[in-house]
């Protein structure tokens, strides 16, 4: 390695292979958000620049229902992803709670997102919550016997069922039309995550049977900092945040016509572009695969196969021998981004939670790293990883303190 | 000079922060890393500031920031509870008194850090301590009031030669001051004094709850039972306060620790000419100044973090480091590294065993 290298020379051509933590904002999107950055009016307000961004906000709206298969007055905008959990699994637990208190159970999986692993796990500890983690196979599918059998325990005490659409960490796609459906035989309402499936799948609401699907801006080319929960009618979350009762009261706070704005553009655009993208980026991820494992006989690439139960966009691996912190160190150092998975707030590399649900054991869950694509991925990309990951390997390898 | 590819320690403090920034200014490579090496590092801490919270992660970063190096974050905290926190407990069970600063600069940041940073291509690792490397050997710094020589004198030649200090030749205000010139923000933050993992700084208390209660009893010279203790880790030899003897002494002068006898439970105390002792013996001596002296050697030695500087004649026997020192020391305590000097330069170390009090002096080879 040379000393250029180690101190990041070359980090302005970066190779960019983290999509799924945020993707870079597509320019109409970015276009979008400047002009409507400079205009007045608060879409609450009643005169005539309140009633502009209105238009704005309701025009995003119901390009973002048409992108997402609902309805526009299914559509809640939030700050974000985490919001959007927050909201359906507080806020569908308090409201199925309220209208019977045995409703206590809330049945979910250990591979979710912490926005929604960490909203159970404050309900059961502050809202005498129970929940019920569904296992997973060793790619980290949810099979939809295991939910129903979860269920059939006490069908009656099942609060809200949720299941993220696409793993954020090893992409793998869930059953979720099958999982909507089992829940929906006990009249329980189902909730997923769909945050990273929206950008790369085709993500379509009503055919789902979901009654609330979380997508966000970011990941998808639109701006950080909004999202929304789609929600279907009769759901009526307990509010996690209370004030001036904008989004049907469910959600109370100013509405960000240009991050809203922004979102409806880039989700527009991604939709148009779906289907030649997934295409794309399956071919790039495979060639990326291929690519890792030449260099790395030894490497296992988790999660579920290449194909339709997988993200596109995805690959993530185990290094046998490695540990992910210290593979990141040396590829970013060479100007490639990645991620190890999760990171706590100090920073600190924490073994994946995902993984360890799939069965591996502590020091494969961190020796793991991920590698996920996006609209601005490219071969070179690709190539550079695969000139890169066999020295960063061989050099972890011997760093290992454990 | 040779660019060097340098892994910084940043603890989040003004002074690894200054040395990282030197570092960089001198034309190396330098990449900043801060330790976390608490299991539960908390947001907010009353009381003593440590070296492992959240908010010393972050004024890293910043400081990372600033200088415009890259930053991460390496867990050490399993390394460090077993190396460091688990030593020191073992260590105060074992009747000694152990400096956590000093272990810590052997067994992590110069062994598991320096090892890791070594196989990921580094090739030196530098931090914000208080001395210099001169040829290759350790010397104090030129502000003898920060000097920390004496908490890297464990370290081996082989530590040393990839070891950087860039404060060594600076005062501390200095120091500060070329920080808030370099818009660190850190420039003004409080020193730490403390056992960092020891958040309230109650040393007895933390080792209470870690050994739980060992009743015995305190004696005095010719053992007469005076006193019962909670557990024989509450004493340092040289102590006085915290005692709770009800009877005073004979004499009506204060009495102070002299011995600790973990098995037995013995706390043995006395009056203050009791604890004066001229010989001395240590384990594990280490050289990085001199070659191991072949006859005795007239030097000087350090007993204690921040202790005054005793002369001395140093030999060595079958391993053991051997010292007679020309003036009896008071409250020298097993478990404290003896530091050799020649002036300014650190000859070796040994961690202490023994002590013979003045009266019964052993003659010397």
């Amino acid at each position: 390695m040379s000393s250029q290298n180690l101190r990041g020379g070359g980090r302005d051509e970066i190779v960019y292979l983290d999509h799924a933590a945020t993707t870079p904002m597509l320019p109409v999107a970015i276009e979008a958000m400047a002009s409507e950055l400079g205009r007045l009016g608060n879409p609450s307000s009643l005169h005539n620049a309140g009633r502009r961004a209105r238009r704005v906000v309701e025009e995003s709206r119901e390009q973002i229902a048409e992108v997402f298969g609902a309805r526009p007055s299914e559509v809640i905008f939030t700050s974000g992803g985490t919001e959007a959990d927050n909201l359906a699994v507080k806020g569908l637990y308090w409201t199925r709670r309220a209208a019977a208190p045995r409703r206590r159970r809330i049945l979910t999986t250990s591979v979710e997102h912490h926005a929604v692993l960490d909203s159970v796990r404050w309900l059961e500890e502050a809202e005498g919550a129970e929940a019920a983690w569904l296992g997973v196979d060793s790619t980290g599918l949810v099979r939809p016997e295991v939910l129903r059998s979860a269920i059939e325990r006490a069908p009656e005490g099942v609060a809200v069922v949720s299941v993220m659409w696409a793993n954020n960490e090893v992409g793998t796609v869930q059953p979720v039309s099958e999982l909507a459906a089992v829940a929906h035989e006990s009249g329980i309402p189902f909730h997923s995550d769909a945050v990273q499936a929206a950008a790369q799948l085709p993500v379509d609401f009503a055919d789902s049977g979901a009654d609330a699907l979380t997508v966000t801006g970011h990941k998808l080319g639109g701006p950080v900092g909004v999202g929304a929960l789609i929600l279907a009618r009769g759901m009526e979350p307990v509010p996690v945040l209370h004030g001036g009762g904008q989004e049907r009261d469910i959600r109370s706070g100013t509405l960000d016509a240009p991050a809203i704005r922004a979102f409806a553009v880039a989700a527009a655009a991604a939709a148009a572009r779906r289907e030649y993208e997934a295409k794309r980026l399956a071919e790039l991820r495979d060639e990326l695969v291929r690519q890792v494992l030449a260099a790395v006989p030894d490497a296992v690439l988790n999660g579920a196969p290449p194909g339709p139960g997988r993200l596109p966009g995805n690959a993530h691996f185990s290094f046998p021998g490695c540990e992910g912190d210290a593979l990141l160190m040396l590829l970013d150092a060479r100007g490639i981004a990645c991620s190890t998975g999760s990171a706590c707030t100090a920073g600190v590399a924490e073994p994946s939670h995902v993984l360890l649900a799939m069965g591996a054991d502590d020091s494969r869950a961190r020796g793991s790293l991920r590698f996920s694509l996006g609209h601005t991925s490219t071969q070179a990309d690709v190539d550079a990883l695969g000139g890169a990951i066999g020295e960063a390997v061989a050099r972890a390898k011997r760093a290992v303190t454990r | 000079m040779t660019a060097l590819r340098v892994l910084a320690a940043m603890s989040g403090g003004v002074d690894s922060a200054t040395a990282a920034a030197r570092a960089a200014d001198a034309g190396h490579d330098v990449t900043g890393v801060h330790l976390a090496l608490s299991e539960n590092p908390k947001s907010f801490r009353t009381g003593a500031r440590g070296c492992c919270t959240l908010e010393d992660a972050r004024d890293a970063r910043r400081a990372a920031d600033v200088i415009g190096i890259p930053f991460y974050v390496w867990d050490m905290a399993e390394r460090f509870r077993q190396d460091v926190v688990d030593d020191f407990v073992a260590e105060y069970a074992a009747g000694r008194t152990p400096n956590p600063c000093l272990r810590c600069n052997e067994k992590i940041k110069f062994a598991a850090v320096l090892d890791r940073a070594l196989a990921l291509g580094f090739d030196a690792v530098c931090t914000g301590h208080y001395a210099s490397v001169e040829d290759g050997v350790l010397h104090r710094a030129a502000d003898s009031g920060k000097d920390q020589s004496y908490v890297l004198a464990v370290l081996t030649p082989r530590q040393l030669s990839r070891a950087m200090f860039p404060l060594g030749g600076t005062p501390k205000e200095q120091v500060r001051a070329e920080a808030a010139r370099r818009g660190l923000a850190v420039a003004g933050k409080p020193d730490s004094h403390d056992v960092c993992f020891i958040a309230d700084g109650d040393t007895r208390g933390f080792l209470a709850r870690r050994l739980g209660p060992a009743p015995g009893t305190i004696v005095d010279a010719d053992g007469t039972v005076i006193g019962e203790h909670d557990g024989t880790y509450g004493f340092t030899v040289g102590q006085r306060r915290g005692l709770r003897v009800g009877r005073p002494a004979a004499d009506g002068k204060p009495r102070y620790v002299l011995d600790i006898e973990p098995v037995t439970r013995t706390v043995t105390v006395g009056p203050a000419g009791e604890l004066d002792v001229t010989q001395i013996t240590a384990r594990r001596p280490v050289w990085t100044g001199c070659p191991p002296p072949e006859r005795p050697l007239d030097c000087a030695v350090q007993l204690r973090a921040h202790g005054e500087v005793h002369a001395c004649t140093a030999w060595l026997d079958g391993g053991v480091l051997h010292i007679r020192l020309r003036a009896p020391a008071r409250g020298v305590a097993k478990g404290q590294a003896a530091v050799l000097y020649d002036g300014r330069r650190v000859l070796g170390s040994g961690t202490i065993a023994g002590t013979s009090p003045t009266a019964r002096l052993p003659a010397a080879p």
